[in-house]
């Protein structure tokens, strides 16, 4: 019973979220546009399924994606789990199944991810076949992974988080300099797509949940950046990728001579 | 013929249930295999991943009945025809009401309403957190409509997109430095989680009919760029909203 009321509320919620597209499509398509709107009971039916599915969901994240988090983060940094008896000198290298977990997701929901697919298609073609549709998804998912690990070992540690990111961006603008001109837009892209909307709510309560339990750490301050990590990190194994790609076809210059 | 219409009404339960697979898989392994402890609430946990199921095949379900459709027909007509003005208007307004909606921004803006109030940096009631969660989430999407005006000049200017992502960086780099250090993990991560389920395809259908609409426009190079615009300047935004709020 709890639940239901809770869908309700929820459901009632999400009518404010999706009032502005209503307002937008509606208002560009009868006062610029001036025509009527196309299937007019198809699309209305259609805003009641987005309504519905949106309170479902949330409902959903509320009861299962985020105490799952948050439930791995705790089980994965137990004293008792990891065999430790004295948890006031650990070391972050204790912790490391939680690098292997975060690795793990990573991996296996973007190489699943359906956006990436197209992606990786695209690629394919506008390299002439130089960029295997595998290989760009395994370099994406790979990037995915590693940005997790090395994400949730700065919540481990502690460390700012800025400095990963700036450093990061710094090595990508350098990247960007050597890399061939067609794959670039392409993977800045990259690292928005492989963020979906099931991995964002995980992600984000694994990070609040270790940033909970692992000793002098704050959520408030540790707790965020994963999901920075994990796009980012995509940019720099797809242009690295792009990369090896061009020097192995042994043709340095066709690519960015394309265009 | 039957068959085949039943396989599309499913189409979006199967792809939602294809997203939610490696997670569930990479747990129950961990569970099993290495924690080897019951998972606490279970049956809660299962009736919630069905939630999220059932909540996302109708959401897509929904967008491909209606906004889809029109959304990309009008950024079409728009790229095509519109003056200036219009077309930047519409893409400020398409670049707000997409990422107002956007269910893991909602998720993500009331997580860190919580962790707030929780680290009594706001007020810790309902009303505090929700108007602190509604703050973040419509500067979010303020930051990704301009976002859209700035790309869509670009697109018609032939700006390299390289150039707008580097002096992007750049002011990021300098906000960091003034940014409270509560806000920075929240604003970092807002870049990521904005640019998703309902984002994506509109943007991209804008981007694309721009670029095509243009004489000597590569869809390929100027089509695509929206979106990175569109992960950077929330970063901003939201840094400066935490310098207002704290």
């Amino acid at each position: 019973m709890k639940v239901l009321e809770g869908l309700w509320h929820t459901g009632l919620g999400t009518i404010v979220d999706v009032l502005p597209i209503l307002l937008i499509i509606f208002g560009f398509q009868f006062l610029y546009l001036k025509r009527p709107v196309p299937n007019l009971k198809k699309v209305v039916v259609g805003f009641i399924y987005v309504l519905a599915g949106l309170a479902f969901f949330l409902e959903g994240l509320e009861l299962a994606l985020f105490p799952l988090g948050k439930t791995m983060a705790a089980q994965l940094t137990d004293p008792e789990f990891l065999g430790i008896a004295h948890p006031q000198n650990i070391h972050w290298s204790d912790y490391y199944w939680v690098y292997i977990f975060a690795f793990a997701v990573g991996f296996s929901t973007t190489v699943a991810e359906p956006a990436l697919l197209a992606v990786a298609i695209k690629a394919n073609e506008v390299s002439g076949g130089a960029i295997g549709v595998w290989g760009l998804r395994t370099a994406v998912a790979l990037g995915v992974a590693l940005g997790l690990v090395l994400g949730t070992w700065r919540i481990v540690t502690g460390y700012p988080l800025h400095w990963f990111i700036i450093g990061g961006y710094a090595i990508v603008v350098a990247q960007t300099i050597f890399a061939p001109r067609m794959i670039i837009a392409l993977a800045y892209d990259s690292g928005g797509v492989t963020t979906s909307t099931v991995t964002v709510p995980l992600v984000t309560a694994l990070g609040l949940g270790l940033a909970h339990h692992i000793p002098g750490r704050s959520p408030l301050i540790d707790g965020f950046g994963l999901i920075a990590f994990a796009s980012l990190f995509p940019m720099m194994t797809v242009l690295a990728h792009a990369q090896i790609a061009q020097w192995r076809a042994g043709r340095p210059s066709s690519l960015s001579q394309e265009n | 013929m039957n068959k085949t219409r039943w396989a599309k009404q499913f189409q979006p339960l199967l792809a939602s249930l294809r997203d939610l697979l490696p997670v569930i898989l990479v747990v129950s392994a961990f569970q099993l295999l290495v924690i080897r402890q019951p998972l606490p609430d279970l049956a809660r946990l299962l009736l919630g991943l069905l939630f999220v199921v059932i909540g996302l095949s109708l959401f897509i379900k929904g967008l491909e009945m209606g906004l889809f459709p029109i959304g990309q027909s009008m950024a079409q007509s728009f790229a095509r025809k519109g003056s200036l003005l219009w077309l930047l208007l519409f893409g400020f307004a398409l670049g707000f009401g997409t990422t107002v909606a956007e269910p893991a921004l909602i998720a993500i803006a009331d997580e860190a309403a919580e962790i707030a109030a929780a680290g009594r940096l706001i007020s810790d009631s309902d009303q505090a957190r929700e108007s602190y969660a509604r703050g973040l989430r419509y500067t979010v999407a303020l930051s990704v409509g301009l976002a859209i005006v700035l790309g869509v000049i670009r697109i018609i200017r032939g700006w390299p997109i390289h150039w707008l992502i580097v002096g992007g960086y750049v002011c990021i780099i300098v906000i960091t430095e003034f940014a409270p250090r509560e806000i920075i993990g929240i604003a970092y991560d807002s870049g990521g989680v904005t640019t998703s389920t309902i984002t994506v395809p509109l943007v991209t259908a804008l981007g694309v009919g721009l670029a095509s609409a243009i004489r000597g426009r590569n869809p390929m190079i100027d089509g695509f760029g929206l979106i990175a615009l569109a992960s950077l300047t929330p970063i901003m935004f939201v840094m400066i909203y935490g310098m207002v709020i704290h």
